[in-house]
């Protein structure tokens, strides 16, 4: 039971206002106005590279590296 | 070295399951050791067969192959799911259709999680992973990740499916809806979505785009979170491990609240989010524009994750489950009513200025509607889980309806929409075999639904107010079996429903079929492409 009330408490303090403050950053960085390039391109790309891959840095490097 | 260890695991396999299969404890178990010994066996001489010899790896060329198969495997298994969804609404409606010679195989009891099995997990479930395959490598610009890890996803879902299905005719089943697999098909579903979530993840990471386009962002939310769920609601014990049976570790209101916070998600990750990720590509690619606002995609994204799992104690409205609990599910359930409607006209919006392709294009006809299915089923489910609505719609057949709108108008809508748009691709078709029987499809696979969901408004509510109505002195009017009477023809009617719905699906796959051995094959490209 204490184990519960202690997660409870965590739940409706800390994770709220963790979880709260994630998303508001989502919409924030959605909203954001130097985002607005990267996300009109983004809405673009599903019309590149319909057949084959994209060859080797041609476009971009692979995001890992 | 790689080979040998699969070679060895596959024999151990065999071997394991062949010594299960002696020692079985019930029938259906027995089976299930028999049939993965002979799968087992099988992929052994395959792999045998391939033994160290080289095998190149096309960086140039797309995975297509294992999306062709997924592509079958959701046709197949939608004409299958929803023949068993015809017969048992007849069952209902005439229950002389319950078989004497086949009762304990093919009563309702047995062939109703069949359908609802068949339908969400074979038929939508192939679906998201053959499109999300054909989404995340057209979008990331490389080739799936895994070599023939994407093959095992294929081959193991479908393994599932089988032991799943075949299991509950012969009553296999752990009794919670939608999860009603036992604890080793449970198990090897595990498996089989870990490596499904490698495969999408590592061909994410290798991409060659800068962004990850949206329709991923859907997809992989679908798999995490469906990994958590069937995780945590199939956590069981096994009587034995030579028998079927396991028992929950949960149990009483407890496991009611995680079969619902599986069930309700099972709603939104898989039949929500995964077929958003379907919307987010192919309704921009038939329509041959970008998504109406990128921006709102990101939006509706988050929203939808972070309010979506907080919705299903409102399924336990008025039980055991303490006041708070339901009230919480209530209110999420109805702050979703936003994200869901901010998709919608996201995806309606994405027309704007083509809107005459409406008119010209039968499969831009279907993604629409499917869109306005997804609208409605989002508007009419807030609605239902509202205490005071609930109080009359819960346990009648409006919450079928509600389903059935859902579940036949937006995820088999927009899953025609894709099949229609993949295969003269796939199979390097110049178009579809047929417009007009698209146009035949659409509107028996329409008419069908409305049929359906109408039929199930009336019947619903009816049922509702018959079972609260009292006389003067606090007696109850209706007797259970009046209410069964009453239904007769609305039950007919969703039945006919259905049987279009049904009827439409056949002529696709007819379709597809000519379109693959008889339209005229796509023209080369024309475009001149480096030597590699």
């Amino acid at each position: 039971m204490e184990q519960f009330e202690t997660m409870q408490q965590f739940a409706l303090s800390w994770a709220l206002v963790f979880l709260t403050a994630v998303f508001v950053a989502a919409v924030v960085w959605a909203f954001w106005p130097g985002n607005r390039k990267a996300q009109d391109e983004a809405a673009k790309s599903i019309f590149r590279n319909e057949d084959r891959p994209a060859r080797d840095g041609s476009t971009f490097k692979e995001a890992w590296k | 070295m790689w080979d040998y260890v699969k070679l060895i695991a596959l024999g151990m396999v065999a071997l394991c399951s062949a010594i299960i299969a002696n020692y079985a404890r019930d029938f259906g178990y027995e089976l299930h050791a028999i049939l993965v010994t002979g799968v087992a066996a099988v992929v052994f001489i395959w792999q045998l067969r391939q033994m160290e010899q080289p095998r190149p790896v096309p960086t140039n060329e797309y995975m297509d192959g294992v999306i062709r198969a997924g592509v079958i495997a959701t046709a197949f298994w939608g004409v299958v799911g929803f023949l068993a969804g015809v017969f048992i609404a007849s069952q209902l409606a005439f229950p002389a259709l319950n078989f004497q010679w086949a009762e304990g195989y093919m009563n309702f009891g047995r062939l109703r999680p069949l359908h609802t099995s068949a339908v969400i997990f074979a038929f939508g479930g192939n679906a998201l992973i053959a499109t999300s395959f054909y989404v995340v490598q057209r979008t990331s610009a490389v080739r799936l990740w895994g070599g023939n890890a994407a093959w095992f996803v294929f081959w193991g879902y479908n393994l599932f499916i089988v032991l799943a299905a075949s299991g509950y005719v012969l009553g296999i089943t752990q009794a919670k809806e939608y999860a009603e697999p036992e604890w080793y098909m449970d198990l090897w579903l595990t498996i089989v979505w870990l490596v499904y979530l490698a495969v999408f993840l590592g061909t994410i990471l290798r991409r060659r785009e800068p962004h990850i386009y949206v329709a991923n962002w859907f997809y992989l939310s679908f798999i995490v979170t469906i990994a958590m769920l069937h995780v945590f609601n199939n956590l069981s014990i096994p009587v034995s491990i030579f028998g079927s049976k396991s028992v929950q570790v949960f149990s009483g209101v407890q496991d009611a609240m995680v079969q619902w916070w599986y069930g309700h998600n099972a709603v939104g990750f898989f039949l929500t989010a995964g077929f958003l990720g379907m919307m987010y590509y192919f309704v921009p690619k038939q329509a041959e524009r970008p998504v109406y606002s990128y921006k709102l995609s990101i939006i509706h994204f988050w929203a939808l994750i972070f309010l979506y799992i907080w919705a299903g104690p409102h399924h336990l409205h008025y039980t055991a489950l303490p006041d708070w609990a339901s009230t919480l599910g209530m209110v999420f359930s109805i702050m979703l009513w936003m994200p869901s409607w901010g998709g919608m006209i996201n995806g309606l919006m994405t027309l704007s200025g083509a809107w005459d392709k409406l008119r010209t294009d039968p499969i831009m006809r279907m993604m629409v509607v499917s869109v306005g299915f997804y609208g409605m089923s989002t508007f009419e489910g807030p609605m239902m889980s509202i205490k005071t609505v609930n109080s009359l719609s819960h346990y009648t057949d409006w919450t079928i309806g509600h389903v059935h709108s859902g579940a036949l108008g937006w995820n088999g809508m927009i899953t025609f929409g894709a099949l229609y748009f993949l295969t003269p691709r796939l199979w390097n078709r110049e178009r579809l075999y047929s417009s007009r029987l698209v146009s035949w499809h659409f509107w028996l696979a329409t008419i069908g639904i409305v049929l359906y969901a109408a039929s199930m408004w009336v019947s619903g509510i009816m049922e509702g107010l018959m079972w609260r109505e009292v006389d003067a002195q606090g007696y109850l009017v209706n007797s259970f079996a009046d209410t069964v009477v009453a239904r007769h023809p609305m039950l007919l009617a969703r039945a006919i429903g259905g049987g279009m719905y049904l009827t439409g699906a056949l002529i696709m796959v007819y379709n597809l079929w000519k379109t693959v051995t008889s339209a005229p094959e796509r023209a080369p490209d024309t475009a001149a492409v480096p030597a590699e």
